[in-house]
């Protein structure tokens, strides 16, 4: 047998006076971890199969499990670290692209911890949220701009298409495939309940779930699955996808053993087959393309949906973005590099794209230089991690924010980032219908609500605390944030002054 | 009345509801304790096969023909809940017999033991409910 | 309405219950020649192991069943005659009870064929009544020096011996036929359980009978001769017809009744041991002497009494017993095709007929038995299970996924 260079990464730590051996870990843990010694007696481990997502952990009954990173270590290096030096090994045993999932891990700033949201004080007045009306309502859509009168002077409607949100928070992009059936449906249902919308990804639309048609935005992306006209109808808005934050650049891969028969129907294409998303859409080289896009869609749907473009925040992002308000979208979104992915070449994931703080920042005021901000809305993605990011995002010039890391937390996932194995133990990233069957729709869309109206009572609060009374005079209102430990240029990307200004 | 419900679509085969079952009629103050080095004789058990699992445990049936046939009248209906006096059973296996559920079994005193709706023991509402992770045991009124 | 039941065993308590499901006040009036509160006849072998109590037994309901149900127990009276024509129940003493509706659960009484000398066997009893198992537990008293010979060995003999075996230095069982319990098993586990009792000290002398007794002595027509202290006559049993016979009721091998458990006689109603069933096993009529029969029974002729139209048409003959830590149980027919399963602590035989299984005997690990049971009571049609998994053993998987749901999901 070969050297394995690679040490495991986790350790599991069996607490053995409290193991009953009820073999709840072996039977739940698809890697394989756990299992059962019948000479001795007792549970064993291979830990090199763990991948920390506490599937085990979670369902012991008798809480005699940790896993615990393994302390095994290199001699130290600041340089050449130990995930370094593994990747090395790793690609050097296997020769391939090294795949990852979910978003971007690696230490870079996050910009929505150096911001903080200011507080009114003796001359302007608080708002009790539970005394007073509190908007967290908030519409989606182009603004006209101006009103319209017609010569008996009645109001001429000139508004286009809009979304209705009761909460600024929208569940993003993913594809059946990427995720299960039970989780679409766990998003699907609580996007009704919360009078939000939830998206169906590149993946197409499950039969199941056009009853959700009117909290669905459906995705038109490169390889165009599952994509027809009911589909197109079915939808409350349309979002065309020009690139995502995980993986700016390229396109996407579903391997083909995960298209099964619904699958296979869903996204239109043979059981079986690799589903490859180019890496660009093959009929859009120039803005001028993507309105072509952008109007087919409005055609094809009769002006009744409005059509959203989901770019990736990388360089030029404002110069991008106010192409793609020319484009004639009525909405454009904007993922940020700590956004996740069913599964992505660690090099991508992990060096490419922008933080969605600055892009939001410069694409916001980009648009507002231009005159052109009330012909779009602008949504952002790509690591909303609280009530309080949403906030910052609000106030820095989003309109809404787009959440799925949170989401999918909801639904119990434990960021293992071993999506792409498709063996995820907590029903989420898998089509393994042992696997799915572990997430409840009827739990997960109720953890879902839960978690979008806990952070709804949350902003409440901190909006009232500023003052502010609605999501409409607080977005764009940067004067209500300020940085700490930020440098001149970041202040001025971010608009923002520094704390103590 | 409220009964246990079980719906196979949900479970996951982890036999949690097993344990949690003996550990709710063990007397005992915690799981450890109760089960440690223990084979547990459930009153609720698994089926499982080819990825289908379930549990099953007693229906308590509103017509039910293991209090009918119980030579001892050991068992009887409590407010809805078919109830068994270990004291008077005398381990004659009739509703063995009789249960179309198979939901009767042997307890490690001679006596049967079968589901009570943890009405008996010190948790007071059933254990297997609470103790599954995916609502495919459900205690409620249909 | 105004209710009579003659008898006081578990057809009389099913009746009662059955009648209080549909009228909850009509005066009900039991008449039992025992002075016994209501119970469980099978219990009087575990009294006698050790596994019950006399207090214990005569909870077979609570206490205060009768009050609670509004009933007159007239106990330790005898019903003399039924005067149909009349609608009363005359008592030996001479009172006469009226009745609307009349339930006879009169049950059986010893069979004890003529043998010769068995007049000069002074510690003898048959074992079927509380005061049996009072009388056989006297005379064995406490020495654990008496030997005793069983003539019988069906159920009520064996669950005698499992009763007393313990408690006695000799124990000797005797039958005609070539095997033990010859109503209820074939010859392999019969011999299975043989085997097994015999290793727990008792002897069995089959294929032979008494051909003269004297007072410690039975010379068996065999030539030989078994020595004893106590004896038990557990031959069978006849059912007490002669009350139902007089009010005109037709009689054959038992009363006969219909699936309302009504005898031919308009408002006479018969149930338990002393009244035909239907065994869908067999399509016959029979006596199906076992207590959950007499239960559903009862429970019909209450309901049939008491004005609601009710019918128990899923008899099937069925038995649960253990012999000293060994355990069985059979049900239904055994006429078919058969599918066997056996190895040394276990026996299973199924016994399938026309797509239906008809019967089985399970001893040893008997768990879920009740499962098959009611694929025999309902009749359900075996292509439309998985077959082969439930042969396995009884298991619901063996269920459509639509049946399971209905199982496990709806209320029953």
């Amino acid at each position: 047998m070969a050297i394995d260079f690679l040490y495991p990464q986790y350790e599991v730590v069996r607490n053995y006076d409290r193991c009953i051996c009820c073999r709840a870990c072996e039977r739940q843990c698809a890697n394989e971890v756990h299992f059962y010694d019948p000479e001795f007696q007792k549970m064993d481990v291979d830990e090199s199969k763990c991948v920390a997502c506490h599937r085990c952990v979670s369902l012991c009954p008798t809480r005699a499990l940790k896993i615990v990173k393994t302390n095994h270590t290199f001699k130290e290096n600041a340089n050449w670290t130990g995930k370094a030096i593994s990747e090395v090994y790793r690609q050097a045993g296997s020769g391939g692209v090294l795949l990852s999932s979910m978003g971007n891990p690696e230490p870079y700033p996050i910009y929505w911890d150096k911001i903080l949201i200011n507080a009114s004080q003796v001359t302007n007045p608080s708002i009790d949220p539970l005394r007073e009306p509190m908007e967290t309502r908030t519409f989606l859509g182009k603004k006209p701009g101006k009103i319209e009168r017609d010569k008996d002077g009645r109001l001429v409607p000139n508004l286009t298409p809009q979304l209705a949100l009761n909460v600024p928070v929208m569940f993003s992009a993913m594809s059946y495939g990427s995720i299960s059936y039970n989780a679409h449906e766990s998003l699907a249902r609580a996007a009704c309940a919360l009078g939000t919308y939830y998206n169906t990804g590149e993946g197409g639309l499950h039969q199941d779930f056009y009853k959700y048609g009117p909290h669905t935005i459906v995705q038109v992306a490169s390889g165009r699955f599952g994509v027809h006209k009911d589909y197109l109808e079915t939808g409350a808005a349309i979002e065309i996808k020009m690139g995502q934050g995980a993986k700016p650049g390229i396109g996407g891969h579903l391997p083909g053993h995960k298209v099964g028969p619904d699958i296979s129907r869903t996204r239109m294409i043979p059981e079986g087959t690799d589903a490859i998303s180019p890496a660009p859409h093959h009929d859009i080289y120039s803005i001028e393309d993507l309105r072509q896009l952008v109007f087919s869609l409005k055609e094809a749907t009769e002006y009744k949906k409005p059509v959203m473009v989901k770019i990736a925040a990388v360089h030029n992002v404002a110069a991008i973005a106010s192409g793609v308000a020319r484009s004639g979208a009525d909405i454009i979104c904007i993922d940020g590099y700590r956004g996740g992915t069913g599964a992505a070449p660690t090099r991508i994931r992990d060096n490419v794209g922008i933080p969605i703080e600055l892009a939001l920042a410069a694409v916001d005021q980009r648009l507002r230089d231009e005159g052109i901000r009330d012909q779009v809305s602008v949504v952002v993605g790509g690591s909303i991690r609280n009530s309080a990011d949403l906030l910052k995002a609000i106030a820095l010039g989003a309109d809404a924010c787009y959440i799925a890391t949170a989401a999918l937390l909801a639904l119990g996932c434990h960021l293992c980032r071993s999506c792409q194995t498709g063996k995820c133990n907590w029903g989420i990233a898998t089509q393994r219908p042992e696997l799915v069957k572990r997430l409840n729709p009827d739990i997960g869309s109720q953890r879902l609500i839960n978690l979008v109206t806990a952070w709804d009572h949350e902003l409440k609060e901190m909006m009232g605390g500023m003052g502010i009374n609605s999501i409409e005079a607080l977005r764009g209102n940067r004067l209500m944030l300020r940085g700490i430990g930020l440098n001149d240029r970041e202040l001025a990307i971010l608009g923002i002054k520094h704390a103590g200004e | 009345m409220k009964r246990i419900y079980v719906n196979e679509k949900w479970c996951l085969g982890c036999h949690l509801c097993e344990y949690y079952c003996a550990f709710a009629n063990s007397g005992k103050s915690s799981m450890v304790k109760a089960l440690k080095d223990h084979k547990i004789a459930p009153r609720i058990r698994i089926e499982e096969r080819n990825n289908i699992s379930f549990a099953v445990n007693c229906r308590h049936c509103t017509d039910p023909l293991c209090v009918k046939g119980c030579i001892s009248g050991a068992l009887t209906i409590v407010d809805g809940a078919v109830q068994i006096d270990s004291d008077k059973c005398v381990g004659c296996y009739t509703c063995i017999l009789s249960c179309p559920y198979g939901a009767l079994s042997t307890s490690n005193e001679g006596a049967i033991q079968k589901c009570e709706l943890c009405a008996k023991n010190a948790f007071g509402q059933p254990m297997c409910v609470q103790g599954c992770p995916n609502k495919a045991i459900v205690y409620e009124e249909r | 309405m105004n209710y009579v039941i003659i008898g006081n065993g578990t057809a009389a308590v099913g009746t009662i219950e059955g009648i209080r499901a549909v009228d909850p006040e009509g005066p009900i009036t039991v008449i039992s020649e025992e002075p016994y509160h209501v119970y469980g006849r099978p219990l009087i072998s575990y009294m006698l192991l050790g596994k019950t109590t006399e207090d214990k037994m005569l909870q077979y309901r609570p206490t205060d069943f009768y009050e609670k149900n509004g009933v007159r127990a007239l106990l330790g009276r005898k019903a003399a005659s039924i005067d149909a024509a009349a609608k009363t129940v005359v008592l030996e003493d001479g009172e006469k009870i009226p009745y609307d509706k009349l339930c006879i659960c009169t049950g059986s009484r010893p069979f004890v064929p003529p043998m010769a000398g068995l007049d000069m066997v002074e510690d003898k009893t048959s074992f079927m009544t509380l005061d049996d198992a009072k009388h056989l537990d006297a005379m064995l008293g406490t020495e654990h020096d008496k030997r005793v010979l069983i003539i019988g060995a069906g159920l009520i003999g064996l669950k005698c011996a499992e009763g007393i075996y313990q408690r006695v230095k000799e124990l000797t069982v005797i039958d005609l036929a070539p095997r033990i319990l010859p109503n209820v098993l074939t010859e392999v586990p019969a011999s299975i359980i043989q085997k097994h009792i015999e290793s727990k000290g008792v002897k069995f002398l089959l294929e032979d009978s008494v051909e003269q007794f004297e007072p410690h002595t039975a010379h068996l027509k065999s030539g030989k001769t078994v020595d004893f202290d106590v004896l038990v006559v557990a031959v069978g049993v006849r059912p007490n017809t002669e009350l139902a016979a007089g009010a005109g009721c037709e009689v054959n091998r038992g009363i006969v009744t219909d699936a309302r458990s009504a005898t031919t006689v308009p408002d006479i109603y018969a149930a338990g041991d002393c009244a035909i069933s239907h065994d869908i096993t067999a399509d016959t009529d029979r006596i199906l002497a076992i207590l959950p029969n007499a239960y559903m029974q009862g429970e019909t002729a209450g309901h049939n009494m008491a004005g609601d139209p009710h019918e128990f048409t899923k008899a099937v003959p069925m038995n649960a017993s253990g012999f000293m830590g060994l355990h069985m149980i059979t049900a239904g027919s055994y006429e078919g095709e058969t599918y066997l399963e056996q190895d040394e602590d276990h026996y299973k035989l199924l016994i399938t007929r026309d797509n239906h299984l008809v019967g089985f005997i399970m001893i040893g690990d008997v768990d879920r038995a009740g499962i098959y049971t009611s694929l025999i009571r309902e009749q359900t049609p075996l292509d439309t299970i998985d077959f082969d998994l439930i042969r396995e053993k009884p298991q619901l998987m063996a269920f459509s996924r639509a049946e399971r749901a209905k199982k496990l999901g709806g209320a029953h």
